[in-house]
């Protein structure tokens, strides 16, 4: 159903947009109002702490984008750290590849999950949520192991190149494939058309099991790599970290409009949500600096879930008015 | 089904996936039990199964409301905080921070009431924003999985409440007939749970809304007003579950109360064979679901595996679980 009323267009226009928009209004609100907001100090550390974020996030957008959900990611960043933690004395490359590998096994397993033994992907992650955990504590010895600073592993997540954090570069070029994979390769069109009608795509004979198994094997990789930057930026391997960085990369892939049904998303996108729920804290962080308001760091959770409320109410009423969304399921 | 084909089925000489998804847990709970008896020193003893019943009861009571929500084919995330909320509530009333009030018997009954009727209400929201916005369950009831725990933590101010009073203890510590109290609110939540879904005309419309939501709508079922209630029912059993949980430690910590009850609860709901996309549900089974994850934990832990394997084992058997349920439903 397609109608050409100015109303509706704007309503779909904020739908692809808003995320964009919410998020310069933030910006300029903080630039306004706090002194340091824009200095270079802010913004490096915000992008360097947000990385890891944004790159779980990444994967969960291509994972929700087929219509399935990863709800391990947390607790395989979290074992990605240790393990790139546990062989960081062999220094950075080393740490890198032992925790892209972790991530890239725990993702190879969710993977065979669901597209060999055919275990909605919501069951089969939240066990792997478990086992990944469990397993991390295992191998962690129940605390957090410090990682090697003689051998350069720290560099990863605490240097910079050409001035700009190293862990936001990764994100950044993680960022740049995904949005050619999903918009310049045949995969990428699979990827939607799996979200969008799987039985179809199969009738089309697009191979959809290969494209899913690539989809979480991505995932657990770049969970991994997340794991990484954590113990390499905050000197240690945390087999407790992690806990609700899925619930966060959902809400980020949600407040960028992709949808959770499937077939519909933006790699794009999913970094403003990423980037706003982020600066949303630092705001926070800033506001509480001022002294007119003291809201503890409790607060930021009421404040996260409020706005995640406003994005899914305002994403249903735009998708139950909207031009493009009228869908069905 | 036709009925040939249900002849079919049951003429076939022995679907080895379809019994073990029917009876499976059973079989799982009964050898934990004998293997136990056999290899665990100091097994059967009152001692052991009062442990084990005490640790399973909170998830059996959150497991009950999220089977219902589950038979509908929804999701509720926010059981955990849910339990924080109320967990967090109960004690400011009956130490009388919000209004002091003399009498303890009426501090103890308003505390219990209103805790449990605000995650009541809470879970109402999730049941409104599902039936009314038509946001999937996991994303709705993700909104109080986050703020929950954060409202918990700012009404407390992230500090430990602690108190001895008897009175409202008694849901935790007390015992009715010999039998611990909440073992009793157990049995008697899952006894309602099982009547209301096998013999009543809303159990019916439960299940049927998983089955098809829009066949049931078409069929005249009020599907928003069934939801509504079910969440509201998830809700209200994460509110006593909280007030279980702070009674039986004598304190309530917001950040703590309910941390990943999300996950043992649906684990429950799997592995007592409650098919996870909707459209069947068995209470009993989300019972024996969770005295098998429950039993499968103590008997690694009283073997001297570390509590980190068990995490790793108990993955393990819900992915069985739901594998072995699935080829039963095809075979």
């Amino acid at each position: 159903m397609t109608e050409n009323r100015p109303g509706t267009r704007l309503i779909s226009l904020l739908g692809s947009y808003g995320v964009v928009l919410a998020l310069l209004l933030l910006i300029l609100f903080g630039w306004a109002r706090y002194d340091y907001f824009l200095g270079l100090f802010n913004i490096t550390s915000v992008l360097r702490y947000n990385s890891m974020f944004a790159l779980v996030a990444l994967g969960m957008c291509f994972v929700i984008m087929t219509g399935g959900i990863d709800l391990s990611v947390g607790s395989t960043a979290a074992l990605g750290s240790v393990v790139a933690a546990l062989a960081s004395p062999q220094g950075p490359w080393i740490g890198l590849g032992a925790g892209l590998g972790a991530g890239l096994l725990v993702g190879f397993i969710n993977a065979i999950m669901v597209t060999r033994l055919k275990i909605m992907p919501f069951v089969a992650t939240l066990a792997m949520m478990l086992a990944a955990s469990g397993t991390a504590l295992l191998l962690a010895d129940n605390q957090s192991v410090s990682v090697s600073y003689e051998s350069g592993f720290t560099s990863i997540g605490q240097d910079n190149f050409l001035g700009f954090p190293i862990p936001a570069w990764i994100a950044l070029v993680a960022y740049v494939i995904g949005w050619i994979v999903l918009n310049f390769t045949s995969t990428g069109r699979g990827v939607l058309a799996i979200g969008g009608n799987e039985d179809a795509t199969r009738l089309m004979g697009l191979p959809a099991d290969r494209i899913k198994f690539l989809v979480y094997l991505a995932s657990g990789g770049l969970a991994g790599l997340a794991g990484v930057i954590l113990a390499s930026q905050f000197g240690a391997g945390q087999p407790i970290e992690g806990v609700g960085w899925e619930l966060f990369a959902i809400a980020a892939v949600v407040v960028g409009g992709t949808l959770l049904t499937g077939g519909v998303g933006s790699v794009g996108a999913t970094l403003a949500g990423v980037l706003l729920l982020g600066i949303l804290f630092n705001v926070l962080n800033f506001e509480n600096g001022k002294g007119w308001i003291s809201l503890s760091a409790y607060w930021q959770s009421v404040i996260r879930g409020l706005f995640l409320l406003v994005v899914v109410i305002l994403q249903a009423k735009l998708s139950s008015r909207g031009s493009v969304a009228v869908r069905d399921h | 089904m036709t009925d040939t084909a249900r002849q079919q089925r049951v003429s076939r000489p022995l679907d080895l996936f379809e019994f073990m998804a029917r009876y499976g847990t059973l079989i799982a709970l009964a050898l934990l039990i004998l293997f136990n008896f056999a290899f665990t020193r100091n097994f059967a003893t009152m001692q052991t199964l009062n442990v084990n019943l005490t640790q399973v009861c909170t998830i059996v009571i959150v497991a009950v409301g999220m089977t219902l929500v589950i038979a509908t084919g929804g999701i509720d995330l926010s059981v955990g905080s849910l339990m924080a909320i109320s967990g967090a509530l109960a004690p400011m009333i009956f130490l009388g921070k919000i209004v002091p009030i003399d009498n303890v018997a009426l501090a103890v009954a308003a505390a219990m009431i209103i805790a449990i009727g605000v995650a009541g209400l809470f879970g109402l929201f999730n049941g409104w924003l599902i039936a009314r916005f038509r946001i999937q369950p996991i994303v709705a009831t993700l909104v109080l999985f986050i703020a929950g725990r954060g409202i918990a933590q700012v009404l407390t101010n992230g500090n430990l409440q602690t108190f001895r009073v008897p009175e409202f203890q008694w849901i935790g510590l007390g015992r009715l007939f010999g039998v611990p109290v909440q073992v009793v609110l157990m049995v008697l939540l899952v006894i309602a749970a099982a009547f209301v879904l096998k013999r009543t005309v809303f159990g019916r419309q439960i299940i049927a809304i998983g089955g098809n939501e829009r066949a049931a709508e078409l069929s005249g079922i009020a599907v928003a007003k069934v939801k509504l209630i079910v969440y509201a029912i998830s809700g209200l059993c994460a509110g006593i579950a909280g007030l279980v949980v702070i009674a039986i430690n004598s304190s309530s910590d917001a950040n703590l109360v309910g941390m990943g009850m999300e996950l043992d609860a649906i684990a429950a709901v799997a592995v007592g064979g409650t098919l996870l996309s909707g459209g069947k549900a068995t209470i009993i089974g989300t019972l024996l679901g969770a005295m098998t994850i429950q039993l499968v934990r103590y008997t690694l832990l009283a073997n001297g595996v570390p509590d980190a394997a068990a995490l790793v084992v108990k993955a393990g058997i819900i992915v069985l679980a739901v594998w072995i349920q699935q080829q039963g439903r095809a075979a």
